[in-house]
């Protein structure tokens, strides 16, 4: 076993100090060190984007960035884009619209689409459907997940 | 406000669970802890056929940190039995020999040690320490090859039932059966025109985005208690309880949200061996699967060859239709081709008709279901077909549908006989949708261009255990547990029926997926069955409360309970003012008229009420550069029953279309000459993305289930049948090329093409 090493990071606004092996992912160390399980394993290859945050205003794969790289960073999960009680309007058009049915996908889709939003808040169809391409959902076929995130941005300008 | 008499139902409430699920809050099987938790892997054979001489642990356990080793020596060998999981069957010893390989391992991927250690990390150092002795034998990948004479064989113990009866012949056949209507003969020799075409398909994923896990604790008086994420606990709690030979009162199933299942998670993969490494350890065990070990250590669907003939008059009535389905069983019996026989001809009312069906093993992972199972391989062949056989007598192919539909009264090929269905409403609705009465667009730049459509049939499960136990709170809301684990929805599906039944919000409802000691054995989420199964359950837990209700209004206004009347949700005494409430203003008076008010209820519907029908359109663009195909629209029509909630049932459609259009267009097991899949992660499985699909439009077609009170019809399933004929449909259009063999990919496309020039 390799010796562990002490990361200094910020999460969802607070300031997190962990301690892990080199060999932990980011997506290990949320999920095992730090209890944020809202990110997801599907795939542990940068394939299906269930494990995706925000790492210093960039959408990252967690899974594919080492715990010991965000080291200084800010990182936005899931846990993090609105809350239970203040729901985020994403989230919020996820749910009127339907656009989950497993959920797995879910915190994905959203934390995607925030980085997309945060950047381009006037996003085409085709858009959307350009920058969503790296998250993987198997349950709605899309529609209604691309139809939220449009309705999200009409609804945010 | 419903437009359909109903006050909840067809409605669309946003679901119990979603705040949970669009917060990242919700707990699936992967996302639990617990004190002094061990992390199991499993090591699995690299090779597809091979005979297992030696397991030596000794290094692996001597490694720090691990705990514990299991093989199946540690397993009590399951004696054989059949267990029926809704969607297939499964062979208990044939299971538990998948859960851990005994002898031999019949499949790349096959588990055979599992370890437990302090780290996942760990844990996988430990078993490139493992060294296993393999004997490699001959494998067999395809299922044409399997079938022939001298072909490697996997089970030598394995004798052939032909028509029912077991033969003396050793072979990977394990099952031919027929179903025979008519007289094919007779029929063809009616026939103006015969079409006879062979198809392949080959084996795709469900590609859930949630790996397998199971998390097991087993302490020290022998009680298991094991946290998964699974279409049915009960399920789960039978196949462990046979494959560990323990006490079903000693197993406690906990299901945590489950992420996709399509069918796939039917079956118990890592759990026994969590629960024997627990057992082991004294220490909690979880197993979670990897993308890679999911593709080849799980259950995908079958490959299959099926050839169809079929014969029609030149007024487009079909005289007789044959076919020959051998499907792919994976590693163990029980493919679902028995289920793709009973769907192949089932829109149709055919006279004379023939099928042969094949269950065959080959060295692959044992199959799972997944969404309709055999039907889509099914449907693939005589959609097509048809669709060659109205270009020659020059009819419409929604004609010839509506024209040959099924319907009440309708023989199916293999027996059953159609109640009310809505196979032609169905079809109707398609043939006046606006996509097939919109003309299809020219390319402007070279691709070509195409329209398909195909139909497909799944039975649907009308029946199954479901159990349902309520407790009404004193402000009228309900806490409601069930047994059915919940998808896409259901919590929301049943909570509707519920309300509706006694007049209340859907969101006066608190639905919760209870563990296997809380709630009565409920069958798996699965064959279509929750909507309809639990959601009858439902409604027959709101009548029991109807009935409790009137008995306490009746001591409350000292009245006759049977001269109560319910309606509208209200309950009243003739037309006295003083004796009328609703079902929250008696809920608040619980106390003074028996104390709390509870119900627990089971039900098991006899199955009767009919299957699903779909009809598809689809415009297609071929590129004849790089033989890519891209959907440029697509519209799924389908007899749903009732819509409880209409947002949740086109979502079923659109996922269901979908997954068709990955299935038809790229998915497949790719395997190379060493009986190895070298695709098996999502890269090089190319699953459907946000680009590779349009908006996927919906009509819902309302031909109320006359076996349910509200009319309740499966639709998750059917939704996937037709597209990948009705994509091959298309692609000739566009480029007049019929393609029969799936997956329908731009290398296939491509050579397809170049045929044209020919």
């Amino acid at each position: 076993m390799s010796k562990k090493v002490q990361v200094q990071t910020t999460i969802n606004g607070e300031e997190v100090e962990f301690l892990c092996e080199p060999r932990h992912s980011l997506l290990e160390v949320l999920r095992d060190n730090i209890g944020l399980t809202g990110a997801k394993e599907g795939c542990n290859n940068g394939n299906c984007g269930a494990c995706n945050v925000i790492m210093d205003g960039r959408l990252v794969n967690s899974c594919c960035v080492l715990g010991v790289e965000v080291d200084g960073c800010d990182i936005q999960t899931i846990e993090g884009v609105g809350s239970p009680v203040q729901l985020h309007p994403l989230q919020q058009k996820f749910l009127e619209h339907a656009a989950l049915q497993c959920g797995i996908c879910t915190p994905g889709f959203i934390v995607s689409a925030k980085a997309l939003l945060d950047k381009n808040p006037n996003p085409t169809e085709h858009e959307v459907r350009y920058w969503l391409a790296g998250n993987l959902c198997r349950c709605t076929g899309y529609d209604k997940i691309i139809r939220a995130v449009l309705d999200t941005a009409e609804e945010m300008r | 406000m419903a437009t359909n008499g109903y006050k909840v139902i067809g409605t669309r409430p946003i679901r119990h669970d979603g705040v949970d699920k669009v917060t990242g809050r919700a707990i699936y099987g992967a996302d639990i802890q617990l004190t002094g938790l061990l992390y199991g892997a499993i090591l699995r054979s690299p090779h597809p056929h091979a005979r297992i001489k030696n397991i030596d642990t000794s290094r692996a356990e001597s490694h720090p940190g691990v705990r514990a080793v299991a093989t199946a020596e540690d397993l009590p060998q399951a004696a054989d039995k059949l267990q029926d999981l809704g969607e297939s069957i499964v062979n208990l010893r044939d299971a538990s020999n998948n859960v851990l390989a005994y002898g031999k391992v019949l499949y790349k991927g096959h588990a055979v040690v599992g370890v437990a250690a302090t780290s996942l990390h760990v844990a996988q150092e430990a078993l490139e320490l493992i060294d296993v002795e393999y004997e490699i034998l001959p494998h067999v990948t395809w299922v044409m090859d399997a079938m022939k004479d001298d072909a490697p064989i996997l089970h030598e113990d394995m004798k052939t039932t032909s028509m029912g009866e077991e033969t003396d012949k050793v072979s990977n056949i394990a099952n031919h059966f027929q179903h025979k209507i008519g007289d094919p003969d007779k029929g063809f020799a009616e026939a103006d025109v015969i079409v006879e075409r062979e198809f392949t398909t080959q084996t795709v994923h469900q590609g859930y985005i949630e790996p397998h896990n199971a998390t097991a604790k087993w302490n020290e008086e022998g009680q298991l208690t094991l946290w998964t994420s699974t279409q049915g606990a009960f399920m789960v709690r039978d196949q462990l309880i046979e494959i560990l030979k323990i006490p079903v009162s000693k197993v406690k199933v906990v299901p945590l949200e489950i992420g996709g299942g399509f069918g796939g998670k039917t079956s118990v993969y890592g759990d026994p061996v969590a629960a024997v490494l627990s057992k082991k350890t004294g220490h909690p065990v979880k197993i979670t699967m990897t993308r890679d070990e999911v593709f080849e250590g799980t259950g995908p669907t079958p490959a299959s060859y099926i050839k169809v003939k079929m014969g029609v008059t030149n007024d487009g009535r079909i005289t007789a239709a044959t076919t020959y389905m051998a499907y792919e069983a994976g590693a163990y019996p029980g493919s679902p081709v028995g289920a793709g026989a009973g769907c192949i001809f089932s829109p149709y009312d055919i006279p004379n008709a023939q099928i042969d069906g094949y269950d065959v093993c080959v060295n692959k992972p044992k199959t799972n279901a997944y969404r309709a199972p055999g039907a889509t391989n099914a449907a693939f062949a005589p959609e097509t077909v048809i669709d060659e056989i109205c270009e020659k007598i020059g009819m419409d192919p929604l004609e010839f549908r509506i024209k040959n539909a099924a319907k009440e009264g309708s023989r199916r090929v293999d027996g059953p006989v159609h109640p009310r269905i809505g196979c032609i409403e169905t079809t109707e609705a398609a043939k006046n949708s606006d996509h097939y009465n919109t003309p299809l667009e020219k390319s402007i730049d070279g691709k070509l261009r195409g329209r398909g459509v195909a139909s497909g049939y799944w039975f649907n499960f009308n029946g199954g255990k479901s159990a349902i136990s309520v407790s009404v709170n004193s402000d009228g809301t309900i806490n409601m547990l069930e047994g059915s684990t919940d998808i896409g929805g259901s919590r929301a599906s049943i909570s509707m029926q519920l309300a509706e039944t006694i007049g209340l919000e859907a969101t006066d409802i608190n639905p919760q997926v209870v563990d296997t000691d809380s709630i009565g054995y409920t069958d798996v989420t699965g064959g279509s069955r929750t909507t309809f199964g639990t959601g009858y359950a439902a409604h027959a837990t709101g009548q029991a409360l109807i009935r409790e209700m009137k008995e306490r209004a009746s001591k409350l206004w000292d009245v006759p309970a049977d001269a109560i009347d319910f309606s509208d949700g209200v309950f009243s005494y003739k037309d006295e003012e003083k004796k009328r409430g609703t079902f929250k203003d008696l809920a608040k008076q619980a106390g003074d008229t028996g104390g709390p008010i509870v119900a627990q209820v089971s039900t098991n519907p006899d199955g009767s009420g009919g299957g699903a029908f779909a009809t598809h359109i689809c415009d297609v663009e071929v590129d004849p550069d790089t033989g890519k195909v891209d959907v440029l629209r697509y519209t799924a029509v389908q007899d749903v029953g009732t819509a409880i909630h209409p947002s949740y049932v086109e979502g079923q459609m659109q996922g269901g279309v979908v997954q068709g259009i990955g299935w038809g267009l790229n998915e497949e097991y790719i395997y190379n000459d060493a009986g190895v899949m070298t695709n098996a992660n999502f890269l090089d499985y190319r699953m459907p993305t946000t680009l590779d699909t349009p908006m996927i439009e919906t009509i819902l077609v309302e031909v109320p289930n006359v076996a349910h009170p509200y009319g309740v019809r499966g639709v998750g399933e059917v939704p996937i049948v037709p597209p990948p004929a009705a994509l091959s449909n298309a692609i000739y259009h566009a480029t007049g090329q019929r393609l029969r063999d799936l997956p329908m990919s731009p290398p296939r496309v491509q050579s397809a093409l170049a045929k044209n020039g020919e």
